[in-house]
């Protein structure tokens, strides 16, 4: 087999996974995105360990680590949203804008922003 | 764009099974693509299925047997169970969402293509002329996997299993800290 096919099939894969981390607004669609990523240089790990004949397996293998280490990152990414929706009530990576530079963003929507997010938490202690 | 450069190499006639992973990496291309642009966020998960499966085929036609099946039970299995969990969990409305997209989605794909457009320039450029030999010793069974892993990756696969515990009691901390705050 030529080894462009699964390369470029690597290279679409991790666009597309691109695309998706930069133009979703949902933090979980943004980390399904980042999953896409991962497997397209799965993807390049195992076919390039098959065109090399590595006698450590080392392609192989350190799929396997990428995959696991996928899996730990998928569990507290999903922890760490679940914190912030509970916390703000929106899951919203355009949303949590508490950081942003209000002089530089202008001043209407940071404080519109920093009002909502003070009414939740009001919300939620009170609840 | 591949089949051009092959062409122009005078590879006369596609295997089957370049053709095979051909169709499939269609599928799974099309599959993401869907993933990462639907309005509906339970259909994207169930897209990503489509496309990691896809993916798992291909391993299976590059001969790494093992890494396909440990890529069903993994993602397919578990990560995509565990996106639906959060897609649940955060309330995620079913049905179509028009925001799903955020305003600078035009920029994205900007990036995304004038990227794709580099990365398989320069990938056709580099491996031209490299053809993968499938047909030599397996290198991807379990045998031929496990016997490596277990012999020559020993340390970092014990190291990873402590990463994994590591990364459970933090996964537990994150969701306890917040109970404890609220009595």
């Amino acid at each position: 087999m030529h080894l462009v096919y699964p390369a470029v099939l690597a290279a679409l894969l991790f666009c597309v996974g691109l695309y998706g981390v930069l133009a979703r607004r949902n933090s979980i669609l943004v980390l399904m995105s980042v999953e896409l990523m991962l497997n397209a240089v799965n993807l390049n790990l195992v076919a390039f360990d098959v065109w090399l004949r590595d006698a450590l397996h080392g392609g192989q293998a350190l799929t396997l680590f990428t995959i696991t280490i996928a899996a730990a990152e998928i569990g507290i990414g999903l922890s760490i949203v679940l914190l912030v929706f509970r916390n703000r009530g929106t899951a919203d990576v355009d949303r949590l804008t508490d950081l942003v530079d209000s002089l530089a963003h202008g001043t209407d929507n940071a404080s519109d922003d920093g009002r909502d997010t003070v009414r939740n938490a009001d919300g939620k202690a009170a609840a | 764009m591949s089949l051009a450069a092959a062409a122009s190499q005078g590879f006369l006639s596609p295997s089957g099974v370049e053709i095979a992973f051909v169709l499939v990496g269609i599928a799974t291309l099309g599959a993401a693509v869907v993933s990462v642009t639907t309005k509906q966020l339970v259909h994207a998960a169930l897209w990503l299925v489509v496309a990691l499966g896809g993916l798992a085929v291909e391993y299976l036609l590059l001969t790494a047997e093992f890494i396909a099946w440990v890529q069903v039970l993994i993602y397919v299995g578990s990560v995509v169970v565990l996106l639906l969990f959060g897609l649940m969990l955060t309330k995620a409305p079913i049905g179509r969402s028009p925001d799903a997209d955020s305003g600078n989605r035009w920029a994205a794909l900007a990036v995304a293509v004038a990227a794709a457009a580099t990365l398989v320039t320069v990938v056709i450029d580099a491996f031209r002329s490299t053809w993968l030999d499938l047909d030599g010793a397996v290198q991807g069974s379990a045998e031929v996997t496990g016997i490596s892993l277990f012999r020559h990756w020993v340390l970092p696969f014990e190291a990873l299993s402590v990463l994994l515990l590591a990364a459970l009691v933090g996964a537990i901390v994150l969701s306890r800290i917040n109970r404890g705050r609220e009595r």
